[in-house]
């Protein structure tokens, strides 16, 4: 037995299908925004084990796009830690027992349709997150530096600039597609996997499978994140001096 | 379980040139950190960056062998 690549859907509100896998987002939400609200309760001076966490992990982060983008480390550093923060709770969400296991009886041949599906093993939610992503990045971008500026990286009179801007335009495009897939791909592939070595021994076996599957989760939230941030700072600085930079 | 060729196929032949890339990577960053061991904290998140994006092809082909 395996899943599909398509989220089954659980109900219909109106017209709308509410699929497991929005259960799951919505799930993820109440997490992020539920710890939020427990940790403004209770900001100290001399802060407890949560606050300590949470503010190192932001100072890290804080550190890193500091390092990488300099100046404009203010505007690009809250898409960063929401990205990272978002994709690494919703990639950990997958293995709490239970997720992908509870479900309702199905109607095609018994097949079991779980309540709760992995987020980002759905192509729908890594689309969209590489959609806005991408659409951030230029929005920030034409906010920096200006359209006159954001326009002659990708048109220009000079025929080789020109050829360099459609390649320019063409990678774009590529951006979406590969932030959205490297996503999809490495978690939906590790869905896969714990189902079948589930499948065959229920007990000591699938232990590797599900530290690395945490590994898995971890590197592919830095990834996203850190490439979102990377293609931001490219992006917020000036044509001329880059080529000189 | 129904046994796809294809797919089989699809994966070996794709998963052959980035793993041979994610191997590269990884021994010239080892080569980098043994001759200069205090830059470890720098070379190692580079390294994990761009072994993320050159497994991203295998992934790429990993999907059309689920496909067929």
């Amino acid at each position: 037995m395996s899943a599909g690549f398509a989220p089954e859907t659980i109900i219909n509100i109106g017209s709308f299908p509410i699929t497991n896998t929005i259960l799951n987002t919505l799930f993820v939400d109440a997490v992020i925004i539920g710890g939020v609200f427990y940790l403004n309760k209770r900001i100290k001076k001399i802060p407890g084990f949560f606050q300590n966490i949470t503010e190192m992990l932001i100072q890290t982060f804080y550190d890193i796009t500091e390092t990488i983008s300099g100046s404009n480390a203010k505007k690009i550093f809250p898409f960063f830690m929401s990205f990272f923060i978002f994709i690494l709770i919703a990639n950990w969400s997958g293995l709490i027992p239970g997720n992908g296991a509870i479900g309702l009886k199905g109607k095609e041949g018994g097949h079991l349709i779980p309540i709760f599906r992995n987020a980002t093993s759905d192509l729908n939610v890594t689309l969209a997150l590489a959609l806005i992503s991408v659409f951030a990045t230029h929005v920030l971008s034409l906010k920096a530096i200006g359209l006159k500026d954001y326009l002659s990286r990708f048109f220009s009179f000079n025929p080789i600039n020109l050829f360099v801007g459609i390649l320019e335009i063409i990678s774009e495009i590529t951006k979406i597609i590969s932030l959205s897939f490297r996503l999809f791909g490495n978690i939906f592939a590790g869905e896969i996997v714990l189902i079948t070595i589930g499948s065959l021994f229920a007990f000591i076996f699938p232990l590797p499978f599900i530290a690395l599957e945490i590994i898995v989760g971890l590197v592919q939230a830095l990834v996203f994140s850190m490439l979102t941030m990377v293609f931001m700072t490219i992006l917020m600085t000036p044509h001329h001096q880059e080529a000189h930079a | 379980m129904e046994i796809s060729l294809s797919g089989g196929i699809i994966i070996a032949i794709g998963g052959t040139l980035p793993a041979l890339a994610v191997g590269l990577i990884g021994a010239k960053a080892m080569e980098a950190i043994g001759r200069n061991p205090d830059a470890q904290g720098k070379i190692l998140p580079a390294m994990l960056l761009a072994m993320a994006f050159a497994e991203a092809i295998a992934i790429y082909s990993l999907i059309l062998a689920f496909i067929k």
